[in-house]
């Protein structure tokens, strides 16, 4: 083992460079790489980010080590013409001791700060946090701000500074819960409960996405989270509280509101004080949204209209009914829906 | 074929006399080593068919908001080339080795028994047909190859997808337990007089080892399978979270199948590194016994970490812990299993035959598919990798630059003794090194777009997410693996018909098929070597061995060819796809497999 220990600084040093390099690389990269798991903006992903550091050190250098050995060890005894015929060595006690213990020792320095990361990110989320309860459908996200008396889908907002408790159930099949930036994934299971917390630590828009596959569209199944400061994020609690804006009734937008009670839209769709369906995405305040179904298209006129008109084209399998609207009723509902700010 | 009496000076004569040729001696063959070819073969060509799927999958992605493929039929293709792969090419491969090499490395006539291991690749086979059938009959399974509840549920799969897959695992599943319980016993009961257990070649301990996972892991998942068809057949509720159930429970007995499958698929590779590596160093094996030990830690272990795979259903800080902690455990024997082969090339003299550069290669691109393993065993980290192109890479350095990289090794080394001719080691030079660098090209980038937040099973992304780049490359990658698979095959038709001939022993091994003839007669061994140490022809009486093994010296038994496993296989095939098809498959087939299990059971042996 005399060659890899001569070796052992140097590689030492390079293992380390490897992973700032990594890091390096990933710091400045949250423009090109929204969804990254490597740029935490908040203290759990944080507390993953110090884990992935150490256990990607010691990953670099067994792997530069052992590869390194391999390597050495292949060109080093290589068969040569008049290469002597080797000694029959069958084993030596030391060594295979030595070599068992030191993996061992390395998973102790690894396996220590996992447990304790487990139970301090598992642990309950401190009192006074804000609570959101968080619903997977196929495909999209409900959130629920029971404090607030606010229900929204696919963008969830949350304060800057402010522990968030989420707790996480579905509708239907099993999803799971993924905003890279403020942590890991949790799954959400029929029939049970999950939990997760965080505080995010800086202000932005940031996507997330389903990470379990639950069906057809599980790849149009995205999120968008917007930390916003304490102001913004009063205002838009305030805002949404509002009941849902009354459009003039000769308006395009007002027969638009006859036509979603008309046409079949009230079944599914929660319009606050006019319809009372569940069954997809609430709608009070739909036009200050940024993006639809399922945070897959941006919240556009024309994208609205190409939804209402055929949603199974903009999203393989989407449980919206198609109810083969004429284009006057599109245009209606479009100005409807969008008008609700 | 009945009975050889008459000595056989010429080894070719003995093969000519001995097996008859045509398709009716393959359809009622019994003998291992024919049978062994029928796994490879067939698994092969299934390997080829789940390569197609990978590579419609990598064009589709290869940028974003392709249309090359509808969503549905994308997820079809994610779900059977993970069923195809770990079901119909990689465990029967296995089966391939385990059913040419075992009674020759154990210096057995043949299998404890022929018939039934017939039946099984029948089963396997027609298993495998049913399955890809789908495709053709109202779309295949799409609901991934760990198919999760509630998804499965008739509810939320209402095509036969899913009763395809079920019921297809099923009858994979007999053809897998009648293997294991046949190997089983054919390794503790019929080994050559005096191989003791710590004088078997390391390859049979990992086929050991191999068939109890099997026999203990697939009566897991047939449990689950059973619930889940009578959840979908007959309307119970073990999964139905709208009944009180827990859809978990679908979790914790796959993976308990699961996990034990991993090493199911890991470790035979495990069992032809290690013997390939001390013939082309012309060294013994270093550590002999701490390597066995830890394959049977490995499988052991492998029953202790199923959870592993659920860090992210929310199990609780108790149970996250145990699981992390046994995990990061199985590093440890993988470790010294990989430090141990490390030193049998230590100080050898290591000839890089195409054979031994798999066999590098394995171990290289195991140990990156080890460690990028060991960065998800710690659950904080795994909630950001789980269920990302991380795991992917993960899985497919641990399949193929593992399984795979371990089984074309295996092929390489002993294609000489089941052909009897060389492969051209210029070619299998360039088939190595692509299948190296394609690999790497179609894999290490998915490490960093999992990192970078790309979820797996998409079956379309955004391109302002930045996976754009990445993802060109792994589909690049995947035609650099198809030019290696190309050589490959290019190779095998050339050196089959017109190969340099092998003689007995090309490459000096130290087990007991070298001792015979190439390829083997079908009785194997004329005469049963008595074994004296763990490296017989390496030993001082190997030359006796040699001299000895071809001479038959009074009357061999061997068993004569049945068609009956085969008419057994179809009609259990049969009976079980009328769950798909309805009674008037199923009836007939109980009547079929009926006859076949009566004839079988009745039919003179000598």
């Amino acid at each position: 083992m005399t060659p890899s220990r001569r070796r052992s600084k140097p590689l030492r040093l390079a293992a380390g460079l490897l992973v700032l390099g990594a890091l390096a690389l990933a710091g400045c990269a949250l423009k090109d790489y929204p969804q990254s798991t490597l740029t935490p903006h908040s203290d759990l992903a944080w507390a993953i980010q110090h884990l992935l550091e150490q256990l990607t050190f010691w990953v670099v250098l067994i792997f530069v080590l052992v590869e390194g050995m391999l390597i050495v060890t292949v060109m080093r005894f290589r068969s040569r013409p008049g290469s002597p015929e080797p000694k029959h060595v069958h084993g030596n006690t030391a060594l295979e001791v030595a070599w068992t213990i030191a993996p061992a020792l390395i998973l102790t320095f690894v396996a220590v700060p996992t447990v304790l990361t487990i139970f301090k990110t598992q642990a309950k989320a401190p009192a006074g946090s804000l609570e959101v309860k968080v619903v997977g459908h196929q495909w999209w996200w409900e959130f629920q701000y029971p404090g607030q008396k606010i229900v929204t889908g696919s963008e969830l907002h949350v304060p800057v500074g402010r522990t968030v408790a989420l707790s996480l159930e579905t509708a239907d099949v099993i999803h799971s819960f993924w905003l890279p930036i403020v942590g890991g994934k949790r799954d959400v299971v029929p029939s049970r409960t999950n939990h997760i917390w965080f505080t995010a630590d800086s202000v932005g828009v940031f996507p997330g996405t389903c990470a379990e596959f639950c069906g057809i569209s599980h790849a149009n199944m995205h999120m968008k989270l917007f930390v916003d400061t304490q102001k913004d994020f009063d205002a838009w609690v305030a805002a949404q509280q509002q009941p849902p804006i009354e459009p003039d009734s000769t308006s395009l937008a007002g027969k638009g509101k006859a036509m979603f009670l008309e046409v079949g839209c009230a079944a599914c769709h929660t319009i606050s004080g006019l319809s009372p369906g569940i069954i997809g995405p609430n709608l009070t305040h739909v036009g200050s949204r940024t993006s639809i179904a399922g945070s897959t298209y941006p919240n556009h006129p024309e994208y609205v209209s190409q939804w209402l008109a055929n949603p199974q084209a903009r999203k393989p399998g989407a449980l919206m009914t198609n109810l083969g609207l004429k284009p006057d009723q599109i245009a209606a509902l479009t100005a409807y829906v969008e008008s609700l700010k | 074929m009945t009975t050889t009496t008459a000595p056989v000076a010429a080894p070719a004569a003995t093969h000519e006399a001995g097996s008859p040729s045509g398709l009716w001696s393959w359809l009622t063959t019994v003998d291992h080593k024919r049978i062994g070819v029928l796994y490879g073969v067939t698994a092969f060509i299934f390997f080829l068919i789940g390569g197609i799927e990978a590579t419609l999958m990598r064009i589709q992605l290869a940028k974003p908001e392709n249309t090359f493929v509808s969503p549905d039929v994308f997820n079809q293709l994610f779900t059977m080339h993970g069923t195809t792969m770990i079901f119909l090419a990689i465990m029967p491969l296995s089966a391939s080795f385990f059913n040419f090499l075992v009674p020759l490395m154990i210096g057995a006539r043949d299998v404890a028994f022929p018939r039934l291991n017939a039946f099984s690749y029948w089963v396997y086979l027609f298993g495998a047909l049913f399955i890809n059938a789908s495709f053709f009959l109202g779309g295949a399974p799409n609901t991934g190859w760990f198919g999760y509840s509630n998804l499965t549920s008739s509810q939320f799969s209402p095509g036969h997808g899913v009763d395809f897959w079920a019921v297809g695992l099923q009858i994979l599943g007999i053809a897998s337990l009648a293997a294991g319980f046949n190997f089983i016993i054919t390794i503790v009961n019929m080994r050559a007089p005096g191989m003791k257990l710590m004088r078997m070649p390391v390859f049979v301990w990992m086929t050991l080892v191999t068939s109890f996972l099997i026999i203990l892991a697939f009566p897991v998942i047939t449990v689950a399978l059973v619930f889940l068809l009578f959840d979908r057949l007959t309307g119970t509720n073990f999964f139905q979270p709208a009944m009180g159930a827990d859809p978990v429970l679908w979790q914790h007995l796959f993976w308990l199948f699961g996990h034990p499958e991993v090493y199911i698929l890991i470790l035979p590779a495990m069992g032809i590194v290690s013997e390939v590596l001390p013939t082309f160093s012309r060294k013994p094996l270093f550590g002999y016994p701490v390597v066995v030990y830890s394959g049977i830690f490995i499988g052991f272990m492998g029953w202790g970490v199923w959870s592993h795979h659920m860090f992210a259903v929310g199990l609780g800080p108790i149970a996250d812990s145990f699981f992390a902690l046994s995990t990061m455990l199985i590093a440890i024997p993988t470790g010294v299993k990989i430090f141990n082969w490390i030193a049998t090339m230590w100080g050898g003299r290591v000839e890089l035959k195409t054979a031994m550069l798999f066999a590098v290669g394995f171990i290289s691109m195991f140990i990156m598919g080890g460690l990028s393993g060991f960065m998800h065993a710690s659950p904080p980290a795994d909630l950001q990798q789980t269920d990302t192109y991380f795991v992917v890479a993960h899985i497919h350095y641990v399949l193929f630059g593992g399984s795979m990289m371990g089984i074309f090794a295996g092929l390489y080394y002993w294609f000489p003794k089941m052909t009897g001719r060389m492969l051209d080691e210029r070619l299998g030079k360039a088939h190595f090194w692509l299948t190296l660098i394609g690999m790497n090209v179609t894999f290490f980038p998915m490490h960093f777009v999992g990192l970078l937040g790309m979820p797996r099973r998409v079956y379309t992304y955004a391109p302002n997410m930045g996976f754009d780049a990445m993802n060109m490359m792994s589909t690049i990658g995947v035609f650099g693996i198809i030019l290696a698979l190309l050589f490959f095959i290019a190779n095998v038709l050339k050196s089959r018909a017109s190969g340099k001939p092998a003689g007995n022993d090309p490459w000096g091994g130290s087990t007991l098929e070298w001792a015979i003839s190439s390829p083997p007669p079908p009785h194997n061994f004329g005469t049963i070597p008595t074994v004296h140490s763990l490296d017989p022809l390496w030993a001082k009486d190997g030359a006796e061995i040699t001299r000895t093994a071809g001479q038959v010296r009074g009357p061999i038994h061997m068993p004569p060819g049945s068609i009956w496993p085969l008419v057994a296989a179809l009609g259990m095939t049969m009976l079980m796809s009328g769950m798909v098809f309805g009674w008037y498959v199923g009836i007939p087939g109980l009547v079929i497999m009926l006859t076949g299990l009566y004839s079988w059971s009745f039919e003179p042996c000598d």
